[in-house]
């Protein structure tokens, strides 16, 4: 039952992570991604996935896509009509559930975050209904399948598992609401283990409506730089296999890191704009920092929302100031999104697995490109490759619309 | 203490703006009537089942924030401050901690429709104003700026059965303290997209709109009390062959009749789209009732509708419990119990 939930007798289990699986536009993977994050590697270049002859802003993060695409548990037909953010969503699976050791079965909650789930599929089926409205071909594939439950669905069905399936669409933030959901479920008492994460694609919608508020910069983005002008977008995915400690070690599988805290809140100042000194930001680390009984003195590393727009960051720098009082001029902050842009639904999840990096091979991910730090910035922002001891690192994700959200992490040794 | 109660109902249907008038159009029992909308590229037009505009314009639409909002938001805030009542002004003066829940399937088609139209035009002057409000969660958004509400938000995505996995994530959300009162909506509104697209998969389907909202509280003050006794787990299918187990396996997990229970099904009165739901209950021979046939398909909003009726069914205390059966358009079948705990 969905509802009432099993409750615990006694405290809610920790949750450990046990899968890790990530794609990005520095490649498949998390070799790949760690190498190109422990750089600062840059993978924007020239956008080639629609036309965008007319936007102000003509680059992006495309991830390659491998070909062929890898042999998964779907039939020939359901492939050829999977979209670029499925086949993303399906390759993260697939690293993950590897790395865990899953098998098929019943009862593993499937908790997504997304903005968009197949968008491009939608843009094409709308495309053809205003130039060929009479001519349904395809149309039906193209509804059904760019609907976010249909992509959670085709997970479940390639890897031989029954949901429950949550879709969580709160804007850029619904990656890390959908696994601080997912770490809910399973403290709850609702299952013993859950695959959760988020994904997006790049579609010309979205592209141009971040180009239409001008919030998109025409070259690389510089999250808290003094220069910086707007955000670059990205595409990818992240999925993560969420365990109780209890079953993981019944299991006597690897883990990678603990998650210790999860807290969501909204903004309500402006549809597109965060408070000017980040109130929810702060509600929300302060929020799980309590949660956790931890301080702003035992995080080691903040991987910040920080999409380089100048109201972003400047919102962010004053609530992380405020929350890390005295802590703050020693606090390593970066924004991994000047590697790969800002992948949206998928932020969250992707920047969840870049701090279960640093938590499992200790080196924090700086931004090559930083000229000038803004001086807002009462913290220092990485900016070189940097080896350090890392035992608890907090994420923050924002989005449209007012969600905020933080995850807290911890190295597991 | 794990009992969550329904303190609240708010609806805004093809029937009009609020309860009542969706409760006359159940208790007349005929299908409402409908409108033509226009189709691009054809001649022959729609029939739907729109809102109606309100009898007087409603004053919370004058709120900076919903004046340029699209019809999803205006019938979510419509249909959550219904819902809520009295305590609209303790969530607005921040004593009562508010967690929204915000339950969509096509979501925000019309402006999104209408901005990718410009982006096709000319994406150089595609409007920032319209691209804003496509995101999913704008409605929810909008709804916790009116309600001046900062605590948790969540919009979740799915097809007509996810308004009971959201009324599944509130109680959780009462229960661990982590809100005082949850509002969970189900809203979807209508375009010739959403209709297009329908008719791809069934002709006969005749689109609806609206929003509809239970407001949640861990006690009770309504007489009788309106308790959430249970939400099956979720059986998901991906092929119209696993639609029909899906069916059946919801359906166990609900008790078996009782002449002084109400049934309220998700069906459509068209055959070939009833007939997994149906056959599911075949063994139930007490009272039925069907909001969807009379109101039209409006997804996720109709869900709310059957909540609803079943709620308020179960207030007028002709029943000592209500089943909701909801049979989802392609994800998964979920089933949900209201009760009146005076007769357990």
């Amino acid at each position: 039952m969905l509802f009432p939930s099993p409750r615990p007798s006694k405290a809610p289990p920790r949750i450990v992570i046990t899968g890790a699986g990530i794609v990005t536009a520095l490649g498949i993977g998390w070799r790949a991604n760690a190498n190109g994050f422990r750089a600062g590697r840059q993978a924007f270049r020239p956008v080639t996935l629609f036309d965008v002859s007319r936007q102000r802003a003509k680059i992006a993060a495309e991830v390659d896509l491998p070909q062929p695409f890898p042999p998964i548990q779907l039939s020939e037909k359901r492939l050829t009509r999977l979209d670029r953010a499925t086949k993303m969503l399906l390759l993260a699976v697939q690293e993950a559930w590897s790395q865990a050791g899953l098998t098929p079965g019943e009862n593993l909650p499937l908790v997504l975050g997304t903005t968009s789930g197949g968008m491009a599929l939608a843009e094409s089926y709308l495309r053809h209904a205003i130039h060929s409205p009479q001519s349904q071909r395809q149309q039906a594939t193209r509804v059904m399948n760019y609907q976010a439950q249909r992509q959670a669905l085709d997970v479940c069905d390639a890897f031989g598992f029954s949901g429950p399936i949550t879709v969580i669409s709160n804007a850029c933030a619904s990656g890390a609401n959908a696994i601080g959901h997912a770490w809910e479920l399973l403290r709850a008492g609702h299952a013993e283990q859950a695959l959760t994460g988020g994904h997006d694609a790049l579609c010309q919608i979205t592209f141009a409506g971040f180009d239409s508020l001008q919030a998109l910069s025409p070259t690389p983005c510089r999250p808290f730089d003094a220069r910086r002008d707007g955000l670059s977008l990205g595409e990818g995915a992240a999925i993560l296999v969420l365990e109780t400690l209890d079953h993981a070690r019944r299991r006597g599988v690897e883990i990678l890191g603990e998650i210790i805290s999860y807290a969501a809140a909204t903004d309500t100042y402006h549809l597109t704009q965060p408070h000017p000194q980040g109130d929810a930001a702060f509600t929300t680390m302060k929020a799980a920092c309590a949660r956790a009984d931890i301080t702003p003195e035992q995080v080691d590393y903040i991987n910040a929302h920080g999409t380089a727009t100048l109201q972003n960051d400047s919102t962010e720098a004053a609530a992380i100031n405020r929350w890390a009082g005295a802590r703050v001029a020693t606090l390593p902050v970066s924004s991994t999104k000047a590697s790969i842009g800002h992948l949206l639904g998928a932020a969250g999840a992707v920047e969840t697995l870049v701090c279960l990096m640093t938590l499992c091979e200790q080196w924090l991910p700086p931004e090559i490109a930083l000229s000038e730090t803004d001086p807002a910035c009462g913290f220092p922002i990485v900016s070189q490759p940097t080896d350090a001891r890392v035992n608890v690192a907090l994420s923050n994700s924002f989005g449209f619309g007012g969600a905020n959200a933080t995850l807290i992490f911890r190295r597991w040794t | 203490m794990s009992r969550v109660f329904v303190h609240g109902i708010g609806a805004v249907s093809p029937a009009g703006w609020g309860i009542p008038t969706l409760r006359e159009a159940l208790k007349k029992g005929a299908p409402l009537p409908t409108q033509a909308l226009t189709r691009p590229g054809w001649s022959k037009p729609f029939q739907v089942r729109t809102v109606p505009a309100p009898a007087r314009r409603q004053v919370f639409l004058a709120h900076p924030r919903l004046r340029r909002a699209s019809a999803i938001t205006q019938y979510t805030v419509g249909a959550s401050r219904e819902a809520l009542g009295e305590d609209v002004g303790r969530v607005q003066n921040g004593e009562l901690r508010l967690g929204i829940v915000v339950c969509l399937m096509p979501g925000c088609v019309t402006y999104s429709r209408r901005f990718y139209e410009e982006v096709l035009s000319d994406p150089a002057t595609a409007s920032p104003l319209i691209f804003a409000e496509t995101v999913y969660n704008a409605p929810a958004s909008h709804l916790a700026a009116f309600l001046n509400s900062g605590t948790i938000s969540y919009t979740l995505v799915g097809d007509d059965s996810s308004f009971l996995q959201g009324l599944a994530l509130a109680a959780g959300w009462l229960l661990n303290d982590q809100a005082d009162g949850c509002l969970v909506v189900g809203a979807d509104e209508m375009d010739w997209v959403v209709a297009d697209a329908v008719h791809l998969f069934e002709r006969q389907s005749v689109q609806g709109a609206g929003a509809g909202a239970l407001y949640l509280r861990k006690e009770s003050s309504a007489k009788p009390a309106l308790e959430l006794a249970c939400i099956t787990d979720a059986f998901l299918f991906s092929t119209a062959g696993a639609r029909s187990a899906a069916a059946q396996r919801m359906r166990a997990q609900l008790p078996e009749c009782n002449p002084r229970e109400l049934l309220c099904l998700g069906t459509q009165g068209i055959a070939r789209a009833d007939a997994d739901e149906l056959a599911a209950w075949t063994d139930w021979t007490g009272a039925r009732l069907a909001p969807k046939q009379l109101l039209g398909e409006a997804f996720t909003a109709s869900a709310a509708w059957q909540c609803i009726a079943a709620c308020d069914a179960l207030g007028r205390g002709d029943f000592n419990a209500v089943n909701v059966s909801i049979v989802g358009v392609n994800e998964q079948a979920i089933g949900a119990r209201f009760v009146n705990p005076n007769f357990l």
